[in-house]
């Protein structure tokens, strides 16, 4: 075999070989875009463009209108939109925090510590990546008016802070932190905390990351906690009011609507973009054996 | 041993029980109170007829009797429906994934990426975002793109109210469920099919391996089973949390003539527009069963033997 060029996995260059791949690649990317870029058209279309037939894609006179509507109409209503936005904000920062936090501790003792029933519940927790949260809404929504959760910010934060697949995912990639390091650091004479903090936090860095990534995504677009349990509208999120533009059927709110999934759509992107080579980094490790 | 030193092994293994203990505390607490409990409480709940305002009251296994023999609208519509859905987005969606991650694999590391992030970003696509686009763009009126593109070239002559009739929602619905669904699955295989050793594809060479097809299925499967089962169980996942989406598409629960109705509607309909929560919770563990079912399908086609 003379024209062996080792494993075409991976290729370092391009080769003609791949234009194959390209051809299927690139429209069907586009595809996938076409949506998006299309709410983003929309979001800035004036009201005569968005009712224009036949319809055009591309803005032509691009405009905010749409999003000064939504602000003002917030206003007009009683809750001024800057409210929603702050519940969002803190919502959000909150539970993102505390769940990395919280996955990153209880990763570190499934994955360093032994003890008698690790293996039994770290099967019970990879049972649970098969968990569908809306299965369970009922007993969800009675846990909350029995524990005095609902109309409080609790009822947005607590139900999301567990995230199995979170700690899956970082429990195999604190798999990766050698012993010996931790045991170096003991004979130093680091307690538990410091080990943690200084030692193993550091080095999962991308796994956290990507539990931040996933847990952002679920408490961002959220709308069930403000549907359900919370009824102070001064409690609601800005996912939940944006919402109200969405489900409306009034074709005068589609600008507004496009809008709206515009606002909500850009952080994920944005944050994905920024950490996509640590959520890459993380889901080598993703295996299930 | 002296007997110094072994008491105070014993006194350390003490303290790092009570540290695993406050380690594990606060997950085990959460995941019991939102995960574990909801589901024994979902078991508890389908045997009893609950209607919120008075104590449950223990009915036996009435519910899932009604379930299967009463329930009109569950036997001629949800699980139907429930069926093609999930097998179209969970498998359909997942051998998807595959294809594109090992296509992905074969071009270099630049453009790899660039493509990777068009591929996932619709399923960073929330409900609200979701509803809004797909809204647009299938509206039943002249401004709906695709019925001003069919009138354009005269293939209709009136609009299509593609989301309000039962004949194409139900389509559109699985549609835009498979746009959505390079999800963390589809980044778990390419990043799993990227990881695999390349001496290993050198030395199947050696062996006798002639072309990419054989690459995948001697090499890079049975390599990548860890990564597939996970991507399995997320596509499984994956689906049936996406199972608003006929809500959202045509805007009304119940959807229009039951057509894009899933199980998932079905329980929020009992649960929170008629308060019969026992039967909703009855639809719960017929729904985590099905979800059970077909991850132990997956579990079976990749999971390592032990």
């Amino acid at each position: 075999m003379a024209n062996f060029f080792g494993s075409r996995s991976n290729p370092k260059k391009f080769a003609a070989s791949q234009i194959k791949f390209y051809a299927l690649l690139i429209p069907l990317s586009l595809f996938m875009l076409l949506p998006v870029v299309f709410i983003i058209n929309q979001a800035f279309k004036p009201m005569d463009e968005l009712y224009r037939f036949p319809p055009t894609f591309i803005v032509q006179r691009p405009t905010t209108l749409n999003f000064q509507y939504i602000f003002g109409i917030a206003d007009a209503s009683g809750v001024p939109l800057i409210r929603y936005l702050v519940n969002s904000f803190i919502v959000t920062a909150i539970t993102v925090t505390s769940s990395i936090f919280l996955t990153a501790m209880t990763a570190y003792a499934f994955s360093k510590k032994k003890f008698r029933a690790r293996a039994w519940l770290f099967r019970i927790n990879q049972a649970a990546l098969m968990f569908v949260p809306i299965a369970v809404a009922v007993p969800r929504y009675l846990v909350i008016i029995n524990t005095g959760m609902e109309n409080t910010y609790w009822a947005h934060i607590l139900p999301l802070l567990a995230m199995p697949v979170g700690l899956f995912l970082v429990k195999q990639f604190v798999d990766q932190v050698p012993d010996e390091i931790l045991e170096a650091a003991r004979i130093d004479g680091a307690g538990e905390i410091a080990v943690m903090f200084r030692i193993v936090f550091p080095q999962i860095g991308p796994a956290l990351a990507t539990v931040g990534i996933l847990c952002f995504q679920v408490v961002w677009n959220a709308v069930e906690s403000s549907n359900i349990y919370v009824i102070d509208e001064t409690l609601k999120t800005f996912a939940f009011y944006l919402n109200t533009f969405a489900v409306d059927q009034n074709p005068a709110m589609a600008g507004m609507a496009a809008a709206a999934g515009f606002i909500m759509f850009m952080p994920n992107l944005i944050i994905f973009i920024a950490l996509q080579s640590r959520v890459m980094n993380t889901m080598s490790h993703s295996g299930i054996k | 041993m002296t007997k110094t030193s072994k008491l105070r092994k014993s006194r350390e293994s003490l303290k790092d029980t009570f540290r695993v203990f406050w380690l594990l505390f606060p997950y085990g607490l959460l995941f019991s109170t939102f995960i574990a409990i909801p589901v024994a409480m979902s078991i508890g709940l389908s045997l009893t007829y609950f209607n919120v305002v008075q104590a449950p009251e223990f009915s036996g296994f009435r519910n899932y009797i009604t379930m299967l023999t009463q329930d009109e609208v569950f036997f001629r519509h949800i699980i139907p429906n429930t069926v093609k859905y999930a097998l179209l987005v969970g498998p359909g969606g997942y051998i998807l994934s595959f294809l594109l991650a090992w296509v992905l694999s074969q071009i270099q590391k630049g453009p790899r990426t660039i493509f990777a992030l068009a591929l996932y970003a619709p399923s960073m696509a929330g409900g609200v975002f979701i509803s809004v686009i797909w809204r647009t763009i299938f509206s039943g009126n002249q401004s709906g793109y695709i019925n001003a593109l069919l009138l354009r070239y005269d293939l209709i002559e009136s609009p299509i109210q593609f989301l309000l009739e039962p004949a194409y929602l139900l389509n559109i619905m699985i549609f835009v469920a498979l746009w959505s669904s390079m999800g963390i699955g589809f980044l778990a295989m390419l990043a799993g099919i990227l990881n695999i050793n390349e001496e290993l594809y050198e030395a199947a060479y050696i062996d006798g391996i002639q072309n990419r097809f054989q690459e995948i299925i001697y090499i890079t499967i049975p390599l990548l089973k860890p990564q597939m089962l996970f991507g399995a169980v997320m596509a499984i996942v994956g689906a049936f949390n996406n199972g608003m989406i006929g809500v959202a598409l045509s805007g009304m629960n119940p959807t229009p003539q039951y057509s894009g109705q899933l199980i998932i509607n079905h329980i929020e309909d009992y649960a929170f527009q008629r308060y019969e929560m026992g039967y909703a919770a009855a639809l719960s563990v017929a729904l985590l069963g099905i979800v059970w079912l077909f991850s132990k399908l997956a579990y079976s086609l990749f999971g390592e033997r032990d």
